[in-house]
Formats: structure tokens, C-alpha cells, sequence
């Protein structure tokens, strides 16, 4: 008997191969894109635990100095006073083709945590005799000059590893570590260290440079995206079960009434969407993978640009990854195939075996839904209203869209109400209440519509904003023709003395790390001159602030910072390290920085830190190229350390870009999905639309002017949608810049209106829906005339 | 020898063996790069107390065997080894001279054993000549001796773990002894050799700090100096070594290399520090019973016979779980011997 039943069932999708194709491909998709997000942001998290994990970072407290280096004496003297630490060397250095980072450790003392110990610990004399470590990709960038490296996957990207002697060479910081790292045990009992070296800072594990905290934005977009990106999915399954469910009805009752129990029934449908679900689920998998492998480039090279996070370009299968995606994959064909089942479950035996449109909405249905999307909408404007961080921001994404989709039916059946009064003639009137008649079963498809469009106005608008602005701003920064890298600091002072008489002027790029408003963060030095007092994007600030900076008598600091610890100029002050409390000046935009900022003037700055190192050297000239060829002649410096105005603003733009490459993709794939979601439901709603036409076709309807019909239908639906879709779009990239950018990022940036990519929008919409709409309406033509028939002879 | 530093070489040795076939410059591995022990150097002090770091490896070692005034017996080691990867010095962390402090201490239910490391040049590590120093983070074995008197008549020693700790005293009641043809102590039947030489005679007095609380003790201790570039001969696995102090005053040095052949050697002190070289094959070492250490037997009851000189003794350890387990680990603890004399001392055994 179940076999039987089984078969029973299972024949319907033979004779419906597209409807399971539509199934499938729906599940398959939105299984695709969650994973493949899900895939992306493991990946980097992989990353940031690899860099972590390399020095036990994360359960390590570090001693610093201000100053960013320290003399090697100190390690010593805190070793001989009993204290467990060990010496780090850290800094950029050129090897081979490329620049590193590269990383000195002092193996004889380093805490046997992390993956350095393990890695150097097997032949610890060759490490000692100057044997380093790199990721294979590194290596390739390095080239083949540096036969002392061997290939590492444990090391992160752009590291070189070796030990510290070797580092300090390299370095030229013979004499000087970076930091001291304490083992996280120590002895009772010793002397404190704020006795012992009250100039050194201690910094809590983890605290230093949190890759994982500051990432984390970024992750919660991708993960939103995706989610999003599923949940239109997840229509297209609704809608297929659905429609199953409905065809099958008839099938139901006969098998209820041929003796199988509804307990049996429920199971055997239950399995069928089970098995549907992991068949699905296993191709979105791997085409998940796909996504992930293609995309991952790119996600890396912004994670790089935005965060200098080291992120590989290249994925690994994760099991763990892929079960999660497939218990994601049933529970949202639970949730897609719930309501079916559910309904099965309530239906009598002898229920009448006629198809009824499976989302019947009545006049108090609808009602309902208005009701939930206006719950929906105040509570979206009382999330606004509160600035409770980035899940708020995402809540109230998410409170603003539905509420949009939900309202959505509503306002259409009142624009197609309008039609319907404006109408003359009976074929236009039939049309008009036609389409009122078949909106409640278009509604979930033209719902997800709404929502792909929104989103790609919003997020368009969003990316468009921030470039304009973002382009804007890079002029303002990037003033300085030339900027120049020194390799060491004596070729810094070397550099310093021959630009005085080369360079019109030379303003020297200094910095420090330092922890701001309990923030991780840099103290920049600033030179006073014209190129600053010109042309500094500042945001706000107080009278005479370039004079009072001059004079060492306060603070710039970053939007970031300024937001973050709510710092306005002339009533906030900030605690600086090493200086104390300083009135706060002036805010200036600072996009791409994940770090809070302050600046200081240059005096003030060197007052404090005398020995910080010029890190580089802004350089303004009436003939940029005659300066690089002349620093190039004199000082041989290779081309990656002179960078010219053009490259500098093609490099941040490139950076830029790359960011959202990866917003463009999903954007597309979005929609692309919300299409076919809407090409399954105008599928199944021809099938079922038989009976309807069939009249209007013995009235004398061609089907041909049918057909044109259905095509006109679905782009009318389509366009009142777009419309819709704009204010939504709107509103969404307004919290995305207002409330979303702020808090993940910490700058807000003005909206802007790009009306052009709105018309390119509609065009490639209506395309979508044009290409979905023509299959039904095509096969209404071609086979019309047999199959209207079919509808007399059948007498349904 | 002692076995322990020569463990630490090897374990050295063989970590570069791989870096030296793939052509890394400099490791010199081979003992030509080093200097080499000869016959007839005269060793000078204070000189001779300091390091030699054109010698691959050194080290520093004192032993002592206490009792408390809770009348209990204890045991304590102090040791600071060194080992070059080239030799010479450079300043900074470029230094090739790597440094390692072993610090022990025996109970009789107890055993407490703590390492660390370091390299020269830094300031972590080293040994200072005058005033003698020897040190490791905050271990030290310092000269507290007047101007006019060896650096090594008076030492204060400390070490310290997470959970021991302890400060002593030694002064030395007898001169510098050394070892072999004056100081050239032949280690194989293939002509292996170190500098070698001790000063076996301390009074010691001092504190331990144990989980329980600080303990007085006062007792015997035993320094040995002993610097070589040449590592033992291939087949030798494994020391016993015994540094001896009998009741009526005499001292001996004993120990046996385990190997293709057994090679035994030793020094015979008389009270006055008279020192007699015993041939090889002189002394007699039998294992009596074993004990289980660490997942391995290791022999911690022997007996020692010296026919010519009328010695034939039986070891006690005081705790048979004295087992260094560090990175190099190793059985060193205190005994106490009966037979033909009586008296206590030190035994160390590696290769097990």
C-alpha cells in the first residue's frame, strides 16, 4: 500500500518534470547562496584564527611602548627580574619582489602556545641559523631569492616568520624588539611591571589588533545578503509545494478513500519534500562552493584593503560547512513545505476534489496582512528612532522590508481597482478584475520581486552614495604628488636631507599605535602646512583649529572615533597616551579605516615620542615625475616605495571596487532568483488559468490577443512593483548610510539619487519578467486551441 | 660527564643534522670549527671559571645533598649549559651561544624539576668572569668569595619554579680537584675528551621553599666544570654517573658510558684534595634493582666496586622518581650509600 501510495504521489511529478525542476532549482539556489556566503565568511574567520593563533596572541598579554619599539635590553632586564616573556620584532620590510610583514620571534624563550612554536620546534637550530616560514603564496610573491623560507599554510598571508636576529637585520632594528610578549603564567610574587617599566603599556590578550571584532561587520552584511538571498528562495519553493499540493488534491481524497491513514499520507509527503530537499540541498552545495571558490578573490582583497586582514584566495571544504548548509536547506523546506502538509493534515475526506487557488487570500486575510505590515512599520520606526548597534540596524532592515512586501498586495489591489474604474470596454474591465482575481496567487512571487528590487535600488543607491563621496574625499586626502616609503630609518634621514632642496615640500608621515577612547587606534603626526589647512576633509570643527593644532593645543580625531566615542569639537576632550587629556578640535572623514585616529600636531607629537621612525613621506612638487626620477637615481629605491597621486587614487578606487564586487554579484543573483520565483508562479497559474480563458476563448478572444494579454498582465504587475520598489529602495539605502554604515563602519555619508541606475534597473527588470512571462503565454498561444478545448470535454 | 649536558648537545646535534645536509653556513657541526680539548693545557683560574665559547658546549653543575631541620633529607641541582651553534659570540640576539638552566629538587615522597632557556649576547643569559656570575633569567650562581680567594671558595646559588624555589650557600672547604691528566678527562677507548674539574668539597646552608613551606638545610655539595667540543663516540647511549661523599672525608667521581663497550672512569679525592686518576676499567658498576620512572626502568640501586682501593658500596636514592622530565629529560637525585664506607651523593643516568 505504500508503495502504491508512494508511486501515486511520485507520478505527479512525471507528468510535471518543470514544476520539479522549479522545486529543485528554487531549493538548489537559495542553498547556493546561503552556503556559499556561509563558506566566504568561515574562510576569513579561518584567517583571522590563523593569524591569531601564530604567537597564542589571543591568550598572550604583550608589553608595548608607545614609541612602537623598544631597546632589547628591556627583554632582558624583565627575564633577569624574573618575568616570562619573549621578544617580538615585527615590521614591512621589501624581500625579493615584494613587501612583508615580517615577524621575529625568540624561540628559546616564546611561550609553546602557538602554531610558531610548532612549526619551529622540529629544527629548532636551522630556524636559529636563519631558517623562516611563509604561506606558499607569499613565497611566490617573494620569488626565488630567499632560499631560506620554507612553505607554511600555517602562517598567514604576507607573513614572513623567522627568528628574531634574522628580523632585526632585516629590519634594520638592530638593538630594538617591537613588543614583549607575556606567557600566561608568571610566578608569584615578582616585582610589578608597573614598577618595574612604567614606560611600557601592558595590552590584555586580544585586545591588540581585534581582526575579528573589526571584521565583523562586514560578516554580518555578507550573512544578511545571504539570508536575504535564501528567503527569496524559499518562495519559489512555497509556491511549488504549494501548487503540488493543490494539483494533487484530487489524489488525496482517492488515496484517503482507497484506506490509507492520514498519519501514513502526512509521512510518505513529508519524505518526498525530505528527499527533494537533500537532492537539492546537495547540488546547492556544491554550487554554494562554486560561488564561494569564484568570489573569494575578491572578498579577500577587500577584507585586505578595508581591514589588512590576511585572508587567503583560496577555499578549503569544510564538512561541518556543508552539514550545516543542508540542515539549513530542510529546515527551510520544512518551512517553505509546512503550511501543504498542514493543510493536508486538516482536510476532510470528502472534501470537494476541485482545485482552489492555494493561497485564497479573502478580503480578511488581507486585512490581517495590512494589519501585520503596519505593526511591522512602526515597530521598524521605533528601531530607527533607537541606536542600539548592528543587529538593530539589521532588524530594522528586516522590519522595513516585510512590511514593504506586506503592504505591497494591498497597494497593488488598489492600483489595479483604479485600472479596473478607468476601463472601457469589457475586454479591458475583464482584465483589470482578471488580474484583482489572480493577484492573492501572484502575490508571494511578486512579493519576492519587491524585495530583489528594493534591495538592488537600495544597495545600488548605497554603493553609488560612498563612491561619489569616496572619490570626493581621496582628491581632498590625496593632495601630496608623491609619496615615498623609506626602507630604514637612516635611509629616512637620508631621504629627509635630500628632499629639502628636491621636493617644494616634505611633510613627513609619523605614527604610533595607541588605544583611544578604549578603542584600538593611531596617534598621527601632522605638519602644519598650506596642502593640510587647504584641503583636510573636515566634518566639523572649531574656529582657528589649524592654528590651535599648530600650537600643540589639541586633537584631530576620525569620524570613526568621533562617532564610536561621541566626541564633538569644542565641548570633548580625548585622554592621549603619554600626554594627557586634550580638547578635541575638529573631526575629519577617514573612509576605509577601520582604527580610531586622532592627529596631533608635529611638535606636540615629537614632544612626546621623540624616536618614532618617518614611516613616509608626503611630497608636494611643481614636476612629480623629474622627483621620482631624481629619488630613484639617488637612493635606488624600488618602484613599489615611490608612489605617484594617479596611483595612490587608482589604488584606493581599486580597493574600493573591490569591495563591492561582491554586493554587485549577489545583487544580480538576488534578483535573478525573485525572476524565476516569479516565472514559476505565472508557470502554474497558466496551467490553473485554463479554465478561466477557456470562456473568453469561445467568447472569440484569439489566443493570441490571450497571450498578449498575459504578457501585458505580467508587466503591468511588474511595473507597479518597480514603482513600489523605489521608495522601498530608497528607504533601504537611507538606513544602510544612516544607521547600518555608521555602525558597522563608523561614517555616515549623504544619500544620493542615481536616477539612471534606476531606468537600467527597470529595463533588466522588465526583461526578467518579460523572459518569465513569455514561456506561459507562448505555450497559450501555440497550444491554445487544444488545450482550451480539453477544458469543455473535461467539464471542470 | 655528565650525562645530562651531553644529552642537550646531542639533542642539538641532531636537530641540526638535517639543516647542515641542506648546506646552511655556519652550524659547523663538526668539531674542526671548535676548539678542541688537548692533553697538557694547563688549566688557570680565574679564568677557567668563566665560559669558553669557542668550545661547543659547557656547563655549570652543582649538586648538594642537605638535610633540614626537620630532619629530613633533601636534595638540590643547580645547572646552567651551554651550547654553541657556532663558535665565538656576537652581541644581541644574534649570538650563537644558546644557554639552558636545569634546576632540581628531591624530597623523599618529591620531586620538583625546572628548565628555561635563553641566548647570549642579550644580557638573559651567561657567565661573567669577574665577579663570577653565572645566570639565567633570575638563577644565578654567584661569587660571594674575597678579593683575594677563588671566585668559587663561596657561592650563593638560586632557582626558582612556579612551585619551588631555593637560595644557598656554599663554601668551599678544600681546594679545586681536577679530573684526569690534570683536568683532560678522556671520555671513550676512541680518545673523546673534556676539560673536567670540580670542587667537590661545600659546606652548604640555605633555604628551600616548597609547597608546604620554606625549609632550613644545610649538607654537602659539589660543583663540576667540564667544557668539550667532541660529542661522545656514536654508539654511546647512555651515562651513570656518581659524585660520592664518604663520612670520613674522602670523595669520589665515578662513571661508567654505556656502549658497544662499557668505558668506566673516575677520581679517588682524599681529604686534603689529593687527587688520584682512576684507569679505565677500574671501578665496577652493577645494577641491583630497578624502579619504574616515567614509563621506563631505570637501574636506581647499584653497586660500586673499587677492588684496588677496597671500596665496594650499595646506593639507596632517596626518592627512586627523581626524573627530570624537560625537554631533555633525564633520573638525577640524592642517595645515600652503605658497604665498605657510608656516606651520601648524587647519581645521574641518562639513556633510559
Amino acid at each position: 500500500m505504500t508503495r502504491a501510495a508512494l508511486q501515486a504521489l511520485l507520478s505527479h511529478w512525471l507528468r510535471s518534470p518543470f514544476q520539479l525542476a522549479m522545486l529543485l532549482a528554487g531549493l538548489a539556489l537559495a542553498t547556493a547562496l546561503w552556503s556559499g556566503v556561509q563558506a566566504l565568511n568561515a574562510e576569513a574567520r579561518a584567517a583571522y584564527a590563523t593569524a591569531e593563533n601564530l604567537l597564542g596572541d589571543g591568550t598572550s598579554a604583550q608589553l608595548e611602548s608607545p614609541s612602537g619599539r623598544m631597546p632589547e635590553g628591556e627583554f632582558a632586564r624583565l627575564r633577569r627580574a624574573g618575568w616570562d616573556v619573549s621578544p617580538v620584532v615585527e615590521g614591512r620590510a621589501s624581500l625579493g619582489d615584494t613587501r612583508v610583514t615580517v615577524l621575529g620571534i625568540e624561540p628559546l624563550t616564546a611561550s609553546s602556545g602557538g602554531t610558531s612554536a610548532e612549526l619551529v620546534t622540529p629544527d629548532l637550530t636551522g630556524f636559529l641559523a636563519g631558517v623562516g616560514f611563509a604561506h606558499p603564496r607569499t613565497l611566490n610573491e617573494i620569488g626565488t631569492s630567499q632560499p631560506d623560507l620554507r612553505p607554511s599554510q600555517a602562517i598567514p598571508i604576507g607573513t614572513v616568520l623567522m627568528d628574531i636576529a634574522q628580523a632585526q637585520t632585516l629590519l634594520d632594528m638592530r638593538g630594538h624588539i617591537t613588543r614583549l610578549t607575556l606567557a600566561p603564567v608568571q610566578r608569584d610574587g615578582l616585582t610589578p611591571l608597573n614598577t618595574l617599566a612604567p614606560d611600557l603599556r601592558l595590552v590584555a590578550p586580544g585586545d591588540g589588533t581585534d581582526l575579528a571584532g573589526l571584521t565583523d561587520s562586514f560578516h554580518l552584511n555578507l550573512t544578511a545578503f545571504g539570508l536575504l538571498a535564501f528567503t527569496v528562495g524559499l518562495f519559489i519553493v512555497h509556491s511549488a509545494v504549494g501548487l503540488a499540493f493543490e494539483q494533487r488534491r484530487t489524489m488525496f481524497r482517492t488515496l484517503r478513500a482507497l484506506g490509507v491513514p492520514l498519519r501514513h499520507l502526512a509521512l510518505l509527503l513529508a519524505a518526498e519534500l525530505a528527499l527533494f530537499a537533500i537532492l537539492a540541498g546537495m547540488a546547492g552545495l556544491a554550487l554554494g562552493y562554486l560561488m564561494a571558490a569564484t568570489l573569494l578573490p575578491d572578498v579577500a582583497a577587500t577584507l585586505r584593503g578595508l581591514y589588512g586582514a590576511p585572508v587567503p584566495g583560496t577555499l578549503r571544504f569544510d564538512p561541518v560547512w556543508a552539514l550545516a548548509g543542508m540542515g539549513m536547506t530542510l529546515a527551510g523546506t520544512a518551512l517553505a513545505g509546512g503550511q501543504a502538509l498542514w493543510r493536508l493534515w486538516r482536510l476532510p475526506v470528502l472534501a470537494p476534489a476541485q482545485p482552489r487557488a492555494w493561497a485564497h487570500a479573502g478580503a480578511r486575510s488581507l486585512r490581517l496582512q495590512g494589519g501585520v505590515a503596519v505593526a511591522l512599520a512602526i515597530i521598524a520606526l521605533i528601531l530607527a528612532q533607537i541606536n542600539g548597534g548592528l543587529i538593530t540596524g539589521f532588524a530594522l532592515l528586516a522590519a522595513a522590508l516585510l512590511a514593504a512586501a506586506l503592504i505591497m498586495p494591498l497597494v497593488l489591489a488598489g492600483g489595479l481597482a483604479l485600472g479596473q474604474r478607468l476601463a472601457r470596454g469589457p475586454v479591458a474591465q475583464w482584465f483589470w478584475a482578471d488580474s484583482r482575481q489572480n493577484l492573492p496567487r501572484l502575490s508571494l512571487a511578486l512579493m519576492a520581486l519587491l524585495l530583489a528590487l528594493a534591495t538592488n535600488i537600495g544597495v545600488g543607491t548605497m554603493v553609488s552614495s560612498f563612491r561619489t563621496t569616496f572619490i570626493a574625499w581621496l582628491d581632498q586626502r590625496l593632495v601630496a604628488e608623491v609619496t615615498v616609503t623609506p626602507r630604514t630609518p637612516s635611509e629616512a634621514r637620508a631621504l629627509q636631507n635630500f628632499l629639502q632642496t628636491h621636493a617644494d615640500a616634505t611633510l613627513p608621515m609619523q605614527r604610533i599605535d595607541a588605544r583611544l577612547a578604549a578603542q584600538p587606534g593611531q596617534v598621527y603626526a601632522m605638519k602644519d602646512h598650506a596642502t593640510f589647512r587647504d584641503n583636510w576633509p573636515l566634518l566639523d570643527a572649531v574656529p582657528h583649529v589649524w592654528d590651535r593644532l599648530a600650537a600643540g593645543e589639541g586633537v584631530l580625531v576620525n569620524e570613526q572615533l568621533a562617532r564610536r566615542a561621541g566626541l564633538r569639537p569644542g565641548t570633548a576632550t580625548l585622554e592621549m597616551p603619554d600626554i594627557g587629556v586634550l580638547p578635541v578640535l575638529g573631526v575629519y572623514s577617514d573612509y576605509g579605516n577601520p582604527l580610531a585616529q586622532a592627529t596631533l600636531g608635529l611638535d606636540r607629537f615629537t614632544g612626546a615620542w621623540p624616536d618614532t621612525p618617518v614611516r613616509q613621506f608626503a611630497l608636494r612638487s611643481e614636476n612629480p615625475q623629474a622627483l621620482i626620477t631624481a629619488l630613484q637615481d639617488e637612493f635606488g629605491l624600488p618602484g613599489n616605495q615611490i608612489t605617484d597621486q594617479a596611483q595612490a587614487k587608482a589604488l584606493s578606487l581599486a580597493v574600493f571596487e573591490r569591495t563591492f564586487l561582491i554586493t554587485g554579484a549577489l545583487n544580480v543573483l538576488t534578483l535573478s532568483i525573485a525572476a524565476i520565483a516569479l516565472f514559476a508562479a505565472l508557470v502554474t497559474l497558466s496551467g490553473m488559468r485554463l479554465v478561466q480563458l477557456a470562456p473568453l476563448w469561445a467568447l472569440g478572444l484569439t489566443t493570441r490577443r490571450l497571450a498578449a494579454l498575459e504578457l501585458g498582465r505580467a508587466l503591468v504587475l511588474a511595473g507597479m512593483t518597480l514603482v513600489l520598489a523605489l521608495p522601498v529602495g530608497l528607504v533601504l539605502a537611507q538606513i544602510l548610510l544612516a544607521v547600518i554604515n555608521v555602525q558597522a563602519f563608523g561614517w555616515r555619508l549623504p544619500l544620493q539619487f542615481f536616477p539612471a541606475d534606476w531606468a537600467r534597473l527597470a529595463f533588466w527588470a522588465g526583461l526578467a519578467v518579460l523572459a518569465a512571462a513569455l514561456l506561459p503565454a507562448w505555450r497559450l498561444w501555440r497550444h491554445g486551441p487544444h488545450q482550451l478545448l480539453k477544458v469543455f470535454a473535461h467539464e471542470k | 660527564m655528565k650525562p645530562c649536558l651531553a644529552a642537550f648537545a646531542t639533542a642539538l646535534l641532531l636537530t641540526a643534522a638535517p639543516a647542515q645536509a641542506q648546506g646552511f653556513a655556519g652550524l659547523g657541526t663538526t668539531a674542526e670549527d671548535f676548539s678542541v680539548p688537548e692533553r697538557g693545557r694547563e688549566l688557570t683560574f680565574p679564568q677557567d671559571h668563566g665560559a669558553h665559547p669557542d668550545f661547543r658546549i659547557e656547563w655549570w653543575y652543582l649538586t648538594a645533598t642537605l638535610t633540614g631541620d626537620d630532619g629530613q633529607d633533601y636534595g638540590a641541582q643547580w645547572t646552567l649549559f651551554r651550547s654553541a651553534l657556532q663558535p665565538g659570540e656576537a652581541a644581541g640576539f644574534a649570538s650563537p651561544q644558546v644557554w639552558m638552566g636545569h634546576a632540581g629538587l628531591t624530597t623523599a615522597d618529591s620531586h620538583f624539576a625546572v628548565e628555561t632557556f635563553g641566548r647570549g649576547g642579550t644580557g638573559q643569559a651567561g657567565v661573567t668572569p669577574d665577579p663570577f656570575s653565572a645566570f639565567i633569567d633570575d638563577w644565578h650562581m654567584t661569587s660571594r668569595a674575597g678579593p683575594d680567594s677563588d671566585p668559587y671558595d663561596r657561592l650563593h646559588i638560586h632557582a626558582t619554579g612556579h612551585d619551588f624555589s631555593y637560595d644557598l650557600t656554599a663554601q668551599a672547604q678544600g681546594p679545586l680537584v681536577l679530573h684526569g691528566d690534570q683536568g683532560y678527562s678522556v671520555k671513550s677507548q676512541g680518545g673523546q675528551a673534556s676539560y673536567y674539574y670540580s670542587q667537590p668539597f661545600y659546606d652548604i646552608t640555605g633555604t628551600l621553599h616548597l609547597p608546604d613551606g620554606p625549609v632550613s638545610v644545610s649538607g654537602h655539595g659539589w660543583l663540576d666544570r667540564e667544557w668539550s667540543s667532541q660529542p661522545l663516540a656514536d654508539d654511546q647511549a647512555g651515562w651513570d654517573w656518581f659524585s660520592l661523599g664518604f663520612d670520613d672525608g674522602h670523595r669520589m667521581m665515578g662513571f661508567q658510558l654505556r656502549g658497544a663497550q662499557v668505558f668506566t672512569s673516575g677520581t679517588w679525592i682524599a681529604p686534603d684534595g689529593t687527587a688520584t686518576p682512576l684507569p679505565p676499567d677500574a671501578l665496577e658498576f652493577t645494577p641491583l634493582g630497578s624502579a619504574r620512572v616515567a614509563g621506563r626502568d631505570v637501574p636506581v640501586r647499584w653497586r660500586i666496586d673499587w677492588p684496588e682501593g677496597g671500596v665496594s658500596i650499595t646506593t639507596e636514592p632517596l626518592n627512586p622518581h627523581a626524573w627530570m622530565d624537560l625537554s631533555v629529560s633525564y633520573w638525577e637525585g640524592p642517595l645515600r650509600f652503605s658497604g665498605s664506607h657510608t656516606g651520601r651523593g648524587y647519581l645521574e643516568m641518562t639513556g633510559y
